[in-house]
């Protein structure tokens, strides 16, 4: 516990996990909000929108944070590697950040002021703001989790191929699969609040969002596990090899390799407990044939292994047992919706309305994957994690501030809740809430 | 090179500044030129579709600082990490203050959020304008070029000085008055009624307050860091920028309306940009040994980086540019509330 480098961690970890519950929500509901303008749903895209902007203020607020902690937090990271990821971060401001905030203002308050096609036109940009701004982060971490582009000079990291960097594969179907992955955690909430609705004996008003959110979850669902989820998975077995291993519970080389679907990791004596395996399948998986040798954990130095891969395992897990569910539910969600039997069928209503949080689950499962995957590394193969911290802040300071963010953060949470249950409460059928 | 992107880390900052400061100076003043909840509303029509525009500036300032100059984005976060994160928590403070606080039509409620966005831009303001003085008097940066700033120490300015001395408290104070004159100067051009005359009359009398404060930071700042006037006598050009400030001053005392803001813009703006072309090559100096002080050629990232930044920039900054100018056009007329 007197070690700064487990704070700054649980520093970062906790902040960015915290703020990242509200982008994916505005990520999604942007595209979503659009579509209901453009199907002319107006009651909809404006009940949508309020909880838009009270979700934006959040995220606006929690996002301040992660910008600063490069700095506050990994200084030793941030003069490594400034010249190269410090572009990305300041393209997110000045592309994505002055476009989104002018035109949240006039896509929230602007309907009544401007015309019909000009409204659209702000969430639009509102749209394309949220997404540019996903974007330029993914090509940040794509930089951590995969560097390419880069030149080493004089102890620095440069830029030496623009290009290279900014549309690295890794960037671009990491995009891709946290895009639709936000638009699942969106679609859910549309869908969920409108199965709310319905349960509540007010089918009519409910109608379009439950619709919207079972089509949009549906195409979301199926898109997340087929191309992106795939191609990522690909990328990181082509990689980053040490952390496929570790997700996949794998610990001694393999040829026809077996996926796991379930089982607890146990590293002390490498190997995994009450597996439920699927021959075959990981060498397919992870390499596009059966008989592809698949590397355990044993191939690999001690000291490359991820340092929390009983988290990293379960993560994984979680995030891919969530999404195979979420085929089903929205599947089947969809099969009704198509009878015309949805509105009246309760068992599937209240199941899409209790679902409303799993796709933030998911998500954040998703993430973990992702970030301790890359352990122990900060840039994968450049920099380790031990390495990057601030070398003069001590863990006292970052241990009260954590406890300080945990109580800040805490009332965000219940003012977010609180407003948004409101909303929710009052449904899209009246004008704007007293 | 390292010059150009040195004048323009300053200038976004000086923006930010500018833009910023005059909702800190309306978010302070608010509880006391408006007083029934309806004038509340009309303050944060003013303020609220810009606010957070304003503030990507010092997020695109920030990460421009980071890219361009990542030693020194790197020692000056880590080292003020205690104060910084205070930044961060009125900040969110203060944006949710506006955003939440008329989502609820109850009396209590809204009060609440007026005294916590008053409470939050008072101390914002104090926290840029210690920020500066910070940055003006330097910071103990030893050999390894880091430090790490302790909230204060025996309130001098020499050796291994607090966040907290009396130069930066100071010009702590100094920013709380000038941007309260800015906020005020502001308000009496967006709105009408009570407000505006209650708004341009805390501006007179604030007024001389920051002109006297000002003189005095002056003075004080002879005492802490002369290398600056000499380093500003010596760039005729930063003449203009000295110039621009007491124009700046002048107007914003004598002028009425938009001209009155764009005079106090002007000061801030000049009196800020003349301190920067003022301390020049150095972006952070030390209090204990003048040697230790981060240059701008010193804390630069690469050359190549540098240059492959200034091509998206060239692109970015004219858009951010033009999305400010619109959503400033579009709010020609006076701010009106809302109907809640």
């Amino acid at each position: 516990m007197t070690d700064p480098l487990f704070w700054h961690r649980v520093q970062f970890g906790f902040t960015i996990t915290f703020h990242y519950l509200f982008p994916q929500l505005t990520m999604g509901l942007a595209l979503l909000v659009l579509f209901f303008k453009l199907r002319g749903e107006d009651a909809q895209a404006r009940f949508w929108v309020r909880v838009l902007a009270i979700n934006f203020a959040i995220g606006v607020v929690t996002g301040i944070p992660m910008e600063f902690q490069f700095g506050t937090n990994w200084s030793r990271f941030s003069a490594f590697s400034g010249g190269v990821i410090g572009q990305t971060l300041a393209m997110e401001g000045v592309f994505a950040f002055f476009l989104e905030s002018t035109f949240l203002g006039l896509a929230v308050y602007g309907e009544e002021k401007l015309s019909r096609r000009a409204h659209t036109a702000a969430l639009l940009a509102l749209f394309l703001g949220s997404w540019i701004s996903g974007y330029f982060i993914m090509a940040t971490n794509a930089f951590m989790q995969h560097p390419v582009g880069h030149a080493l000079v004089e102890g620095k990291l440069q830029i030496a191929h623009f290009w290279q960097f900014v549309l690295s594969p890794w960037a671009i179907w990491a995009f891709l699969h946290n895009m639709s992955g936000s638009v699942i955690t969106g679609a859910f909430a549309v869908a969920g609040i409108g199965a709310y609705w319905t349960l509540q004996g007010r089918a009519q008003e409910a109608a379009p969002s439950l619709r919207m959110g079972v089509v949009a979850g549906l195409v979301a669902c199926a898109l997340q596990l087929f191309p992106t989820g795939d191609r990522q998975g690909k990328l990181v077995a082509e990689h980053q090899p040490a952390t496929l291993a570790a997700m996949e519970g794998v610990f001694h080389e393999e040829k026809f390799a077996k996926l796991a679907i379930i089982g607890q990791p146990d590293v002390a004596a490498q190997r995994l407990e009450n597996p439920v395996y699927v021959p075959g399948m990981l060498s397919f998986l992870a390499y596009g044939s059966f008989g592809s040798t698949v590397h355990g954990l044993a191939d690999f130095p001690r000291d490359e292994w991820p340092d929390n891969i009983e988290i990293l395992y379960y993560a994984y897990h979680v995030m891919v047992g969530l999404g195979t569910l979420f085929i089903a539910l929205m599947l089947a969600a969809a099969f009704w919706l198509w009878r015309g039997q949805l509105s009246s069928s309760r068992p599937l209503l209240w199941m899409l309305m209790l679902a409303i949080p799993f796709p933030y689950i998911a998500n954040t499962a998703g993430w973990m994957t992702a970030e301790l995957g890359r352990q122990p590394w900060l840039i994968y193969g450049l920099m380790r994690t031990a390495d990057g911290i601030s070398p003069r802040v001590s863990a006292g300071d970052v241990a009260f501030t954590t406890l300080g963010f945990c109580g800040l953060y805490a009332l965000l949470a219940i003012l977010f809740l609180f407003l948004v249950g409101r909303e929710i409460a009052h449904g899209p059928a009246r004008e704007a809430t007293p | 090179m390292t010059g150009l992107w040195y004048a323009l880390v300053a200038i976004l900052f000086v923006v930010y500044a500018v833009l910023d400061g005059f909702d800190f100076g309306a978010g302070t003043l608010q509880l006391f030129v408006a007083r029934t909840d309806r004038e509340r509303r009309e303050v944060l029509a003013a303020i609220g579709p810009v606010w957070n525009g304003n503030e990507v500036w010092l997020i695109a300032g920030g990460a421009t600082l980071f890219f361009a100059f990542p030693q020194v984005y790197a020692a000056g976060f880590s080292g003020f990490y205690l104060p910084l994160m205070l930044v961060l928590w009125l900040l969110a403070l203060r944006g949710i203050s506006i955003e939440l606080r008329s989502h609820l039509q109850d009396a209590l409620w809204r009060q609440f959020w007026d005294a916590v966005l008053c409470g939050s831009s008072a101390a914002m303001s104090l926290v840029l304008g210690a920020a500066l003085g910070n940055v003006l008097r330097g910071v103990p940066l030893d050999s390894s070029g880091t430090f790490m700033a302790p909230w204060f120490t025996n309130f001098r300015v020499r050796g291994q000085a607090g966040v907290l001395d009396w130069y930066t408290i100071l010009l702590g104070i100094f920013a709380v008055v000038a941007l309260g004159v800015h906020g005020g100067l502001f308000l009496a051009w967006r709105n009408e009624g009570a407000v505006r005359e209650r708004a341009q009359r805390a501006a007179h009398v604030l007024w001389p307050m920051m002109t006297a404060l000002g003189l005095v930071a002056i003075g004080a700042t002879e005492i802490v860091r002369p290398e600056i006037y000499r380093q500003l006598l010596a760039r005729p050009w930063a003449w203009l920028l000295m110039l621009l400030a007491f124009l700046g001053l002048i107007g914003a005392r004598w002028l009425r309306d938009l001209p009155a803001f764009l005079a106090s813009s002007a000061f801030l703006a000049g009196t800020l940009a003349a301190t920067a072309a003022g301390m020049f090559p150095v972006l952070l100096p030390s209090t204990l040994n003048p040697a230790f002080a981060i240059t701008a050629a010193g804390a630069a990232a690469g050359e190549h980086s540098q240059r492959v930044a200034l091509g998206w920039w060239g692109i970015g900054i004219p858009l951010a540019l033009a999305y400010t100018t619109y959503i400033y056009r579009s709010l020609r007329g006076k701010a009106v509330a809302s109907e809640h």
